[in-house]
Parts: structure tokens; sequence; C-alpha cells
């Protein structure tokens, strides 16, 4: 079976990098799923999570926005930020979305809302994708 | 001989100003690299972000015309992103980026405004009254992407809202450990990277190269501030590694020569007393 390089790099680190079956990522068009010999393709992505295959495994991402890149030859992920599941901090990602949540009830002069907001959106994504892992990992429909 | 004591008491605290130089000069060395690292961790993302934005300038088209942060427009304001460290004890670091600044500022034609990081570059242009639009301190050793957002986000939004209308990056460039460049790079309006057609790929955009581009521009302009942040803890770190062992060095090099002073005047004394004792046993007998 066909593979292709995949690469998420984010502005602090590269997160992944390795050759994979098959990529399903939240695309600002809706979810898209990549396999080896895509066409070219460069686009959005939302926040949300990245699933990518490869042999019988199957690794999730928490992403909160950023590009894809298809290129002939690999698929490049220019991620915001992102994390490989089993680098989420449930507690942390809780106390986040926690704090996030209060912030946005409290509506305190001089906040920022939408920093507020982007913070909530974050941490529900990680905690998503974590959950997903503590469950038995199974085939996602798209 | 009162001589030898202070000399001893000299060669004491040139020993434990050694031994602190020493300690800054390996706490450094080991930050140096975690700075360095960092950078370089970051690299693969900078390349596609500016190989990414190159494609897309060099699209044919409306694109690129539309977006704000491409446009560059008659100057009437220049921004300054000055960005120092927070301490000294590393050489002539901060003074030569401090320089750099003042030049710049002397050579514009029209009034400059600042935006400040890091400590030391924010007391020096306080003491000579520039404007100051901004200042971050104290981001620390290791100041994640987050941390740095803040500074890209005034500088966007002042050159989107016409504030400013021309906007520069000075901070010290690590070239090698012993070489830090203090350097000074347009970061808006955007200047996308010329590239080779033949490395030109045909993409389908999704939404849009307008909303592309639109999404990808500030992160590039984050990405930058970011990297620029990283490269001047790198040039803190190594310039205060060598200033420290240059210390460190005259320190022992002066011990070295205390000492030999020190025994020079023990031997003396002990003569002295000798000649003394036989004197005074001549003068009895």
């Amino acid at each position: 079976m066909a593979t292709t390089k995949l690469d998420i790099v984010t502005a602090e680190r590269v997160v992944f990098s390795d050759d994979v079956d098959e990529v399903i990522a939240p695309g600002a068009e809706g979810q898209l799923g990549l396999l080896p010999h895509h066409a070219p393709l460069m686009t959005m992505l939302l926040p949300g999570e990245l699933l990518v295959k490869k042999g019988g495994e199957e690794f999730y991402l928490a992403i909160s926005g950023g590009f894809l890149e298809v290129r002939p030859d690999r698929i490049i992920v220019l991620a915001d930020a992102a994390e490989r599941v089993e680098e989420i901090d449930i507690a942390r990602a809780e106390e986040a979305k926690r704090r996030a949540e209060e912030l946005l009830s409290e509506r305190a002069p001089g906040l920022d809302m939408a920093r507020a907001e982007a913070a909530l959106r974050r941490s529900l994504i990680r905690l998503r994708v974590a959950e997903r892992r503590r469950r038995k990992p199974r085939i996602q429909s798209t | 001989m009162a001589n030898t004591r202070l000399i001893r008491r000299r060669i004491r605290g040139v020993q434990a100003t050694s031994k602190i130089t020493r300690a800054m000069e390996m706490i450094a060395t080991l930050k140096m690299r975690r700075a360095q690292e960092r950078g370089l961790a970051g690299r693969p993302y900078s390349d596609k972000i500016t190989q990414v934005l190159a494609d897309l300038a060099a699209l044919p088209g409306e694109a690129k015309a539309l977006h704000p942060l491409l446009q560059s427009r008659p100057v009437a304001k220049v921004a300054v992103v000055h960005i120092t460290p927070d301490r000294g004890l590393c050489g002539g670091l901060n003074a030569n980026i401090n320089r750099k600044t003042v030049s710049l500022i002397l050579e514009q034609s029209v009034p400059v405004t600042l935006i400040n990081v890091g400590r030391k570059g924010l007391e020096f242009m306080r003491r000579y009254g520039r404007d100051i639009r901004a200042e971050f301190s104290r981001l620390g050793d290791r100041p994640s992407l987050l941390d740095t957002l803040p500074i890209s986000r005034i500088i966007i939004d002042d050159y989107t809202n016409g504030v400013i209308d021309l906007v520069y990056l000075v901070y010290a460039q690590f070239i090698s450990t012993m070489v830090q460049r203090p350097v000074m790079r347009q970061i808006l309006p955007v200047e996308p990277a010329e590239i080779p057609t033949a490395e030109n790929v045909d993409y389908i955009y999704e939404p849009g190269p307008a909303a592309v581009l639109g999404e990808l521009l500030p992160r590039f302009v984050e990405m930058q501030v970011y990297h620029a942040i990283l490269e001047s803890i790198a040039s803190e770190q190594s310039a205060r590694m060598v200033a420290m062992r240059n210390a460190t060095d005259s320190a022992n090099e002066l011990i070295e020569e205390l000492t030999l002073m020190y025994n020079k005047a023990r031997q003396e004394s002990i003569t002295t007393e000798l000649l003394d004792i036989t004197g005074g046993a001549a003068a009895l007998a």
C-alpha cells in the first residue's frame, strides 16, 4: 500500500513526522480524508481533531487551527498548536476549560472575549481527543 | 607583616568572584543551548510558511493586492520593535542593540514609535525620552509562542488601523557563540520572498487564495517576532557566556599574580625576621 510522508509542525516544534497511509483532518470546508497521491492542495484547518492512520494503527492529535498542504510527495500540517493524544494532560485541560468558562460567565470588563472563547474551544478539543483515546480507539466514521 | 594579610584577603575575594562568574558561565551555556534548540525546532515551520507565502504571492491575480498587510503606503510613522535582554552582564550586547535602534531612529525623517521587548532596552529608551508605544519585559528565558502573541498583535493592529506605516524588528542575531550581530529587519508590510517558478505547485486553495493568505499573513508576522525573540535569547546567553568566561579567566590570572606577590611578601618577612634574630643574637654575643 502506498504511503505518504506526513509532517506536523508548529512554530515551536515538530510534533509528528512519519510515513502514513491516511490522514483525516478538520478542513475549513469540512472533514478531509487524504490518501497518498492526492492532488496538490492548500487548505485552512479548523480547530479539531486530526486522525492519522498508519499500518493498523491510528493516532489522534488535537489541532487548534492552522494550514494543511498536500504536495505531490508529502503532506505538511502547519498547526498553531498540536498535541498528540498521549501528551494531553487531562487534568490540565479540565482546569483550563473551567477557567475559560468562568472568565466567560463573569464577563469581566477589559476581558478579551475572543481570547477566552478561543481558550475554551482549545481545551474542549483537547478533552474530546483525550476522551476518544480513553475509550477503545475505533475507526471513526466521517 | 600587615601586607601579607591584605593580599590574602584580596585573593579570597577574587576567588569568590571567580566562582560566581564560573557558575554564571555554565548557566549561560546551558540556557544558550536550550534557546538554540528551540530556534532549530521551529525552523521547519518557518521555512514552510515562508515558502507557502511565496507561492501565494507568486499567484497571478488580485489576491495579494487585497491584503492590507502586504500593501505598502506612504510612510508617516515608523515603528521599531526593539528586542533586548532583561539583564546585563553580557558584554557589549545591549549597547550594540541600543545603538542600532538609535541610528535607525535618527535615519528616519518621520516620527518613530517604539515597541520595547526587554528591560535593558526599555531603561535606555526611557532615559532618552523616546516615544514608547508598548513595552514587554520579563518574558523569561523560555517564552512560548503564546507569550509573544501580544507583541505581534499590537503591531498588526496598529498597522491595520493606519497608526503606523512601516515596522522594523531590531534584535541581536545569533551568528555563532562568539558573534552576535544587531540586525534590523522590516516585517510590515510583508515582503514575500521570491521563489523560482520551477518550484511552483498548482494548488487547490480552500476556501480560496485570498482567505488562505489572510489567515497566513498574521501567523507569518507572529512567527517572525517569535523567532527574533528566540534569537535574541540565544545571543544574550552566548554573549553572557563569553563575558563570564573572560571574567573567570581574568580572575584566575589575578589570583596567580596575587599568589606570587603573597609568597614573595611572606618570604621577605621571614627573611627580615631571621635577620632581626641573627642580628639581635650577634649583638648580645
